[in-house]
């Protein structure tokens, strides 16, 4: 582990003046300090962001939900609004991770989560994400778990949270705050697709740090589902994260996101399109589910994701229409 | 009902283990690992990491001094710049700190002349050859009557071929070592170990000492399930940087490099050939085992061992075949030989079963047999049909409809399965202590191993009851070399053969005691080799069924364990608490090994790629909702004083086999190379 200097940060602007060339900032530490024990991270500093005020829920008037990048996985998916309010995004939490990492993690953390490619992770070997221009071994390698949609030849990683699918199909953002003072981005394009950049997970700037969440309200029957190959602990082979208003048999309208099939959560919109004003069948159920998926370039043994998806948004939105 | 004694220190972190040990001023290990999967170590560039403070020494190929013995090739750490295996301990660094040894371990530079590992196991490797004799020393081949014209004479004919993947032990606590050099040029090694007699010997033999030189102190070990039975090169690097930099090192494999360097259970290739007539009565067992070992040292696991024992047929062959990859080399992992030969076996009969039309529970208790088929000898006890009968009665067996796809709840797919298990029963010579002291109390002492067994409970309950003496009354001492020499804890042969030693050792000293105890106490001591070696000629295994239940959802290839019994037959249980945790635990490997575990080999670089509990998966809670062990009473004289065959591994044994079975029955889909995941359902639902 190389040595490096560590500070606490008393504000966000205090976090934006400690931040400097090869620092990060350090929230729950389970993923970047892992990181940094495995050489694949090597900050110079860490700014702990955790004694920052952004540990607090809110709710404003119109019910959009306010989370701050501070507040434990725990914290966000125990809260009783969230619970009684937001239910798809305190399952996606509560799917993700261990009792005790969740009760470190950040939400913020949660964004900025690395992939768990096995290449990235292991420092002797190559990888474009880690070692730009070093090549990826994942592609014609072990791959079983990684992306079917928006790879590119340079990267075939995922994005490992639950939380972000969650919160790509409720539309929410993420505000940040950056040398240019404060800004809000739009949780789909938080996230990058790995293009010829992969070193590059998100649309952050150096310095920028994250402070909240913001969650527009959302009122209609909603689920997340996450499929793995132990009961716990263990990160998606997909996930889906859907909500769906019927009425009168006819869909008002959908939201989905897929987990485990990209670089970032992958809100669904080719199958949101053909599901609103669609009758809600099982036949425009699996329409939706191929027009987005007919977009997939599955790799040599991760093709069982796509009927995988497929499946798994039928069975989702059927389960939702019945409930309606 | 005894609960383990030590559980009070375990849960309130007091018991004290390898790492834990306060020495003064201790140095720390971080080893390097080969980043080429053959080749020769052209030099080592050490400048920038020793210029770095704090670092007291670096070690490799290029200085490391000379040891006495390098017999064991895992073992001759730095004796040699040859690389075998990607991932092989190549250097190391001694430092004041860990975050120093590992930062200068970074700092390294080793140059290789690397070559194309060759890592693949398949059965048409030109390398494959008929190992001299097999891991537990019996003959890699067996063969009875003429089982090629017997399987084309059978009214029903199995020929299927089934996989395994290499698995990794993974105990929680990662393989460690502190060693501390004295004064008068013994070694002190406070080591995770299943074996502190044996680890000491191999490393008085490894530094050139006398036995005698060398201690090694065990008392608490976190797991080991046979990665800790053998000494790992851990132990010798730590003891040879403790040597170098002249003070106490401390060294703890981390997770990542114990994928390379602490041992893992060979992949196996396995093709299972089975006759019978119509009724199931087998005529013919043919099973042919393709495994791996390294080639720095030959071990072959002896995988078709348990179907020399299993069932009656008068036509039979068993093969072994190994090849010597550029792989780390494969070792002991609970059940070693009969975790995955009896996965093969359980599966091709639960085939053969389908194939007959026979009920598998029926077509197992049809050819059942009161002697070893391919010794003769007569068994010391089997009630394997008892086991069958009562876990079928147990599990509601009767009235299943063998049909696949029969069974729905919602969207999952219910399937029920059954397979046997069998282990040796086995007894090793050691020694005891037993002591009366003055104040009324008594110490019983052995160089035995508590991995987490339950062992120092269960020993410590048979020397209350041959001392008559109230539990409390007995200190039970174990996990130290300087106590008498005992067996290493593997082979389920603990309770039997350390049990022997204490029972007879308490004989002794009860036979010595007559009045009051002078204040120097009474000692008797014990040594079992003569009466171990004096054994009656019997076949000794303990056996067992498992049936296990589970849900298969349609949509996604997910299999869960909704329920899973056990029903075992392994003579005397000595400690109900911790003997069912015994069962429960080795039956969850068993789920782990059906449904996840699978250590993954990238054949570019030649190491396994999933280095940590996140990436190698084994069962979570969540996984294992509804598991029952129970056990008849079987009672064996020709065992040992206690009446008691081993338990530490028949839980895993036949474990996959049974879920295997269940989600063929669910699915119909016969998923023959494990685990059982869901892109392997999903691809042919």
């Amino acid at each position: 582990m190389r040595p490096f200097a560590y500070e606490r940060a008393t504000s966000a602007e205090d976090a934006l003046a400690r931040h400097e060339d090869g620092a990060r900032y350090l929230g729950g530490g389970t993923n970047l300090v892992d990181l940094m024990r495995l050489g694949v991270e090597e900050p110079a500093k860490l700014v702990d962001v955790t004694g920052l005020a952004h540990d607090r829920i809110e709710r404003t008037p119109d019910g959009t939900l306010l989370v701050g990048a501070a507040v434990t996985n725990s914290d966000l998916a125990a809260d009783r609004t969230v619970r009684e309010e937001f239910p798809m995004l305190s399952r996606a939490v509560l799917a993700g991770a261990s009792g005790q990492l969740r009760n470190l993690a950040t939400v913020g953390g949660n964004l900025l989560q690395r992939t768990r490619c096995s290449y990235f992770q292991d420092a002797s070997k190559p990888c474009n994400k880690r070692n730009p221009g070093s090549g990826c071994p994942a592609r014609d390698g072990e791959h079983h778990n990684l992306a079917v949609l928006g790879h590119s030849d340079a990267c075939v990683a995922t994005h490992p949270s639950d939380m972000a699918v969650a919160l790509a199909a409720l539309g929410a953002s993420v505000r940040v705050v950056g040398r240019g003072g404060e800004r809000t981005v739009p949780l789909g394009d938080f996230h990058r697709l790995p293009g010829a950049e992969p070193q590059r997970d998100t649309v952050l700037e150096p310095g920028d740090l994250v402070t909240a969440v913001v969650v527009p309200p959302l009122r209609m029957p909603a689920a997340y589902r996450k499929v793995r190959e132990r009961a716990s602990f263990a990160f998606a082979l997909v996930s889906i994260a859907a909500a769906l208003d019927v009425r009168d048999g006819t869909v008002r309208d959908a939201r989905l996101a897929l987990g485990g099939v990209a670089h970032k959560p992958w809100r669904a919109g080719r199958a949101e399109d053909v599901l609103r004003g669609a009758p809600a069948t099982e036949e425009t159920f699996a329409r939706a589910a191929d027009a987005e998926l007919a977009a997939a370039e599955p790799l040599r043994d991760n093709a069982y994701k796509v009927p995988l998806a497929r499946n798994l948004i039928v069975r989702t939105l059927a389960e939702l229409g019945e409930g309606s | 009902m005894t609960h383990r004694i030590e559980g009070r220190e375990k849960v309130t972190g007091k018991a004290r283990y390898a790492y834990e040990y306060p020495l003064e001023a201790p140095a720390y290990v971080s080893a390097v690992q080969a980043e080429a999967g053959k080749g020769e170590i052209v030099s080592v560039d050490a400048a920038s990491a020793r210029r770095l403070p704090g670092v007291l020494a670096v070690l490799s190929c290029e200085n490391a001094p000379q040891l006495a013995s390098r017999s064991n090739g895992e073992l001759a750490v730095f004796q040699s710049r040859t690389v075998s295996y990607r991932g092989q301990f190549v250097a190391a660094v001694v430092a004041e700190t860990l975050e120093t040894a590992r930062e200068a371990a970074r700092l390294l530079r080793i140059e290789y002349a690397a070559e194309a590992p060759d890592v693949r196991l398949r059965d048409d490797h030109p390398g494959l050859y008929r190992p001299e004799e097999i891991n537990t020393g019996v003959p890699a081949d067996t063969e009875m009557g003429d089982p090629e014209a017997a399987l084309s004479d059978s009214d029903v004919q199995v020929d299927v071929t089934y996989t395994t993947p290499a698995e990794h032990n993974n105990p929680m606590e990662p393989h460690t070592t502190v060693a501390h050099w004295n004064e008068d040029g013994s070694l002190t090694l406070y080591e995770s170990t299943q074996g502190a007699s044996t680890h000491q010997r191999t490393i008085a033999r490894i530094f050139g000492l006398d036995r005698e030189q060398v201690r090694v102190v065990s008392p608490h070990v976190g797991g080991g399930f046979g990665a800790k039975g053998t000494p790992r090169p851990n132990a010798v690097l730590a003891a040879m940087a403790a040597r170098e930099v002249g003070r106490p090192v401390k060294f703890a494999v981390p997770r990542q490099q114990m994928y390379a360097t602490t041992g893992y259970r060979t992949p196996t290739i396995q093709r299972l050939r089975l006759g019978a007539a119509a009724d199931g009565t087998l005529n013919a067992i043919v099973h042919d085992v393709v495994e791996q070992t390294s080639t720095v040292r030959e071990f072959a696991e002896q995988t078709a061992a348990p179907t020399r024992i299993m069932y009656r047929a008068p036509h039979r062959r068993t093969t072994h075949r190994v090849v010597a990859l550029d792989v780390p080399t494969p070792s002991w992992m609970r059940a070693p030989g009969e975790t995955p030969g009896m996965y093969a076996l359980e599966s091709a009969l639960d085939e053969l079963a389908a194939a007959a039309g026979i009920d598998p529970v029926e077509l197992r208790i049809r050819n059942d047999t009161d002697h070893e088929p391919e010794s003769g000898l007569p068994f010391s006890s089997r009630n394997l049909v008892a086991c069958l009968r009562e876990g079928a009665e147990r599990f509601g067996w009767a009235g299943r409809d063998p049909a696949p796809r029969s069974r729905r709840a919602g969207r999952r797919l219910v399937g029920t399965g059954v397979a046997a298990s069998t282990y040796p029963a086995r007894l090793n010579p050691g020694r005891a202590t037993a002591r009366a002291e003055p104040d009324g109390t008594f110490t019983v002492r052995i160089a035995a191993a508590d991995i987490g067994t339950g062992a120092r409970t269960a020993l410590a309950l048979l020397a209350a009851e041959t001392l008559k003496a109230d539990l409390g009354r007995v200190r039970m001492e174990v996990g130290d070399s300087s106590f008498p020499t005992a067996s290493v804890a593997g082979g389920s042969s603990g309770t039997a053969s350390w049990g022997t030693a204490v029972v007879r050792a308490c004989e002794a000293l009860r036979e010595r005691l007559n009045g009051a105890v002078p204040p120097e106490g009474v000692e008797a001591s014990a040594d079992t080799r003569d009466e171990v070696e004096a054994q009656e000629r019997y076949a000794r295994h303990a056996f067992g069924a498992q049936f296990a239940e589970v849900e298969v959802d349609v949509d996604t290839g997910e299999v869960r364990v909704s329920r899973m019994l056990g029903v075992f037959a392994a003579g005397r249980i000595v400690n109900p608490v911790t003997a069912r945790s015994q069962f429960v635990g080795g039956m969850t490997m068993g789920i782990g090994m059906a449904l996840m575990e699978e250590s993954v080999m990238d054949e570019r670089f030649g190491d396994y790629l999933n280095r940590d509990l996140a990436q190698y998966h084994v069962p979570a809670c969540a996984d294992v909702p509804d598991i029952e062990a129970v056990w008849l009473e079987e009672s064996d004289p020709h065992l040992n004083p206690m009446g008691a065959k081993g338990i530490g591994e028949i839980g895993i044994v036949g474990a996959a086999a049974a879920i295997g079975n269940a989600v063929h029955h669910a699915t119909g889909v016969r998923v023959r190379d494990l685990p059982i995941t869901p892109p392997k359902l999903l691809a042919r639902g």
